[in-house]
């Protein structure tokens, strides 16, 4: 199929990345200097220490939809932060602008700000020998050399399958093909700077189904860090059009207390907001229902969550947090038992603990765990609600009040028997997470945190 | 501020420092003119954000940032070419119009003349960052944590979060549109935490809009976020239990209107609705809602967070009328889809910022007011649920089906506000719930102005309301079954 992109004159990202290529010391390096010079610039001014993160990221993002290009952007984002201590007080500050007039200006801002703010003896950097010294090579810099026209053939591709899959795929929300690669430069004043490359890929599609009883969307992509990783185009448009077309028919549900199975796409957010929960930030805050939970059962028996930030090509992967402390391997949760929150070198002080080397969250997450096929968890399940959507907040860290909207397939006697949407599923997180019976072998590697199904023993279904 | 004013101020604060002159801005957009090409344009916005926070007793951080540049479109039938630049220099530029018109083969056409579109200013050009002294913008924040620390002994953890930000942009494309504008915006946030036996909940209070600090420095308005935070949180240490099944359901007046948000206001935005992706798609004219509801989108009421003088493409805002008497009577549009369909822009194309391409957006959305006396409308309830504040919900806008989840609700008995139930998420079918709107209060509000919409990753400040309302039923998503 010819794309109308094949018509354009072609400027493309291949051949900035060509340059990119040539350029790719002088960049980081550039970056360097201008952290450099940012620091420099801040001691100059009165600050006693100071920490700065600077990027240059380009990507190219084309999309598709009813087999016609639709948008073609190229992005390119620039900028730099700095947070300056002043004393035991901090301010912070940022600019997509890195001139040597704004950088003077930002630094300006940021000493400002710390005039006005109060003295706060856990503010400052991360101490010096916690650094990141040896920097492992994470393999994440793989530039995808793809211009226009052949990113557009590829999301054509992907959108074509899905449509062709069956009469009731009627209409198409469209499919994109997404190119990143992005330098990020940390430096402190402990004559720390570090540069770091990394590029992201992905192919997507979403598409519409619809019977009788109206339309229903659904969507798959694939995204990894080097493009010889993506799944196929084709296989992508195919899962998109099966998962829409698994939505029709739905029916409704008696309201009651049911076992509930998280599809591997839902589990990691569920994952997600227990991790939120030991997470210094809302800990030093009360702000958690397990505050105070360190070495107390959080989760089943059997649920171990361990971070493997070193993971080649990880797509959370980092050689040293938002501090530029040294990550390194861990569980968060071992057998069920809160083994260590997650910590930066902040709210580590505030908590009167050590930094975990978790500033900005965690790399690479994966739940462990006897895991068995999908099958025999619907099996165990007998009666209850597979969740394959969910929609809404409705989580609620301080209490752990969990209620969100939810769609999926209703369960009986072991076997899938029809849709469910437009119902709510609802209950404590605590007894949510303790009440884990069941871990899927069929494990969605494709975000930050890496499991497969997870079935709960009971939560309330409300329709 | 008029038309002219807001123009030069965009023009001083955004060319002239890179030295782009009007030549340079006409020769970009010539080189935007061609056969091929249907519009091109070139939208220039600085933008700059101040943040104070108080936690713990005490303002530990504060933030401040600028953000500035120029992103560069071309439209060519349902195709789009878009690339922006951090530096608003020519060379930049030029690389930006470079990429964008890729997408189309070019000419280099004629300059267009450009044409102001007259038009009210919907708030005053004022700086919030620069309005009050940091000093005491910080003394604020003391006050406020004292004030709600000494309401009730069993506020265990107060943060308070005051925010400005000043927005310039000019726009100018090569169907001779220019458009400058100003757009300030302040906001002023309270969240407590209240313990008692061990129980932990959590209460909100907060406002603003576009205007400086004024409100807050001068009057007593912060003290009320303040007590309402800490009313909400003491409240919920009482809740029960939330019903799990299909009730009828009371909404309160003001920021409840985030229904119609998500009930109907996504599914009229003019994208999903040309590609007829919307629930709504191709029911102009039909009944989609009770007869009671009446909904409208408002850029143009003055000062609130959601308000226009210009929208990101330089339509005027206005007021479009999207359902009357439950009729299906409008769209929101931006230029390119209201072109794709035949029809005008109805001022509701709005951007993240320069680095993101305009889209269908809402600005204030309210359902206005009907003449039921919102008493009588919780009276009329036999088993049910009141709920009078939400956090924020979400909308599937191909099924229909939305969620909104509630922070302060209350059982309903025999007529009666019986006790504050626990934080549940209520969902429900955008079309269906809409025709069980069975009873409308006579008392519309707005909401305080904390509202933020997000779209395909790109978030901007709106604004929602309505009277107190009734709906027949709805699941309400509690625990007890």
């Amino acid at each position: 199929m010819n794309g109308p992109g094949r018509e354009g004159p072609g400027v493309d990202l291949a051949r900035g990345e060509g340059a990119r290529g040539e350029e790719q010391g002088d960049l980081a390096a550039s970056l360097k200097d201008l952290v450099a010079g940012i620091l420099d610039e801040a001691k100059r001014q009165g600050a006693n220490a100071a920490e700065v993160s600077a990027g240059d990221s380009t990507g190219l993002v084309v999309s598709v939809r009813k087999g016609e290009l639709e948008t073609v952007e190229f992005t390119n984002d620039r900028g730099f932060g700095i947070t300056v201590y002043v004393g035991a007080r901090k301010g912070s500050a940022s600019t997509s602008d890195a001139g040597p007039e704004a950088v003077r200006e930002t630094v300006r801002a940021a000493i400002n700000i710390a005039k006005f703010t109060e003295e706060d003896p856990c503010n400052g950097l991360a101490d010096a020998e916690l650094m990141a010294r040896a920097l492992p090579d994470l393999d994440l810099d793989h530039p995808w050399q793809v211009d226009v026209p052949r990113a557009t053939e590829r999301a054509l591709e992907a959108e074509a399958a899905a449509l062709a899959q069956d009469s009731r795929i009627v209409n198409s929300e469209g499919a994109n093909v997404a190119t990143h690669r992005g330098y990020h430069v940390y430096g402190n004043s402990h004559g720390f700077i570090e540069a770091s490359s990394g590029t992201r890929h992905s192919t997507g599609c979403s598409v519409i189904a619809e019977d009788a009883g109206g339309m229903q969307r659904d969507h798959w992509y694939t995204v990894s860090r080097d493009p010889e990783d993506l799944e196929n185009p084709v296989d992508v448009g195919r899962e998109a059009a099966r998962r829409a077309l698994a939505r029709l028919g739905r029916r409704p549900v008696a309201t009651g207390s049911y076992p509930v199975l998280f599809a591997p796409t839902e589990a990691g957010g569920l994952i997600g907001n227990l991790l939120a929960a030991i997470s210094g930030g809302v800990l030093y805050r009360n702000a958690s229902y397990l505050v105070g939970s360190l070495g107390r059962q959080a989760a089943a028996p059997g649920i171990t969550l361990v971070e493997e930030p070193h993971r080649r090509k990880g797509l959370g992967s980092a050689a040293h947090d938002g501090d530029g402390v040294a990550t390194r391997a861990k569980a968060f949760v071992d057998d069920g038992v809160v083994a260590s929150y997650i910590l930066g070198s902040y709210s580590a002080r505030r908590l009167g603990m050590t930094t975990t080397g978790n500033a900005g969250g965690v790399f690479n997450l994966d739940l462990k765990a006897e895991m068995r096929p999908p099958e025999a968890l619907m099996r165990d399940m007998g009666t209850g609600l597979l969740v394959n959507g969910l929609i809404g907040q409705g989580v609620n860290l301080v209490t752990g009040d969990y209620s969100r909207g939810a769609s999926g397939i209703w369960v009986e006697d072991g076997e899938p028997r029809h849709p469910v949407d437009e119902v709510t599923i609802a209950g404590k997180l605590d007894d949510m997470f303790k009440g884990i019976v069941g871990c899927g072998d069929d494990i969605d590697r494709r975000g930050n945190i890496h499991t497969g199904s997870l079935l709960i023993r009971e939560m309330t279904v409300a329709n | 501020m008029t038309t002219d004013d807001r123009i030069d101020t965009a023009r001083r604060a955004l060319l002239d420092p890179g030295e782009i002159s009007e030549g340079v801005v006409s020769g970009q957009l010539a080189r935007l003119t061609g056969t091929d090409i249907d519009t091109g344009e070139l939208f220039f916005q600085v933008c700059r954000d101040e943040s104070w926070t108080l936690e713990d007793g005490a303002v530990k951080g504060g933030s401040f940032s600028v953000d500035r540049g120029v992103g560069v479109r071309a439209i060519s039938g349902e195709k789009t070419g878009f690339a922006y630049a951090e530096d608003i220099g020519p060379l930049a530029l030029g690389r930006a119009t470079d990429a964008a018109r890729s997408i189309a083969r070019t000419g280099h056409g004629r300059a267009p003349v450009l044409t102001p579109a007259r038009t009210p200013a919907r708030y005053a050009d004022v700086d919030p960052l620069t309005a009050a002294p940091e000093g005491d913008k910080v003394a604020l924040l003391s006050r406020i944590d004292a004030f709600a620390r000494g309401l009730d002994p069993r506020v265990s953890e107060v943060t308070v979060r005051i925010s400005m930000s000043r927005e310039t942009n000019l726009v100018v494309a090569t169907d001779g549109t220019l458009s400058g504008d100003a757009r300030p915006l302040s906001r002023f946030d309270v969240s407590v935490i209240a313990e008692q036996d061990g129980r932990r909940e959590r209460g909100f209070g907060g406002g603003g809009g576009r205007f400086d600090t004024g409100w807050l420095m001068d009057g007593d308005a912060a003290d009320g976020y303040a007590r309402e935070a800490v009313r909400m949180a003491l409240l919920n240490l009482d809740a029960v239990d939330a019903p799990a099944g299909t009730f009828p359901v009371v909404l309160g007046p003001g920021w409840p209107g985030v229904l119609l948000h998500e009930a109907v206001g996504h599914g009229l935005e003019g994208d999903f609705n040309r590609k007829g992706t919307s629930a709504f798609a191709g029911r102009l004219g039909e009944k989609v809602a009770s007869p009671l509801c009446t909904v409208v989108d408002d850029a143009t009421l003055p000062d609130r967070r959601g308000s226009l003088s210009v929208d990101d493409e330089g339509t005027p805002g206005q007021r479009t009328v999207l359902i009357e008497n439950g009729r299906l009577v409008g769209y929101l549009q931006d230029k390119h889809n209201a072109r794709l369909m035949g029809v005008a822009s109805t001022g509701n194309g709005r951007r993240q910022s320069f680095a993101h391409l305009p889209m269908p957006r809402m600005t204030n959305t309210f359902m206005l007011a009907g003449d039921s006396d919102p008493r009588e409308i919780i009276e009329s309830v036999d088993k049910g649920v009141y709920a009078v504040s939400f956090g924020g919900g979400q909308v599937d806008i191909t099924s229909g089906k939305f969620v909104f989840s509630a922070t302060e609700a209350y059982l309903i008995d025999k007529g009666k506000v019986g006790p504050p139930i626990r934080g549940a998420t209520l969902i429900g079918n955008g079309p269906e719930v809409m025709a069980q709107v069975s009873m409308v209060g006579n008392d519309l509000e707005l909401d305080g102005g904390v509202g933020v919409c997000g779209k395909e990753g790109q978030t901007v400040p709106v604004g929602v309301g309505q009277p107190t309302l009734r709906i027949d039923g709805i699941t309400v998503g509690g625990t007890s079954a």
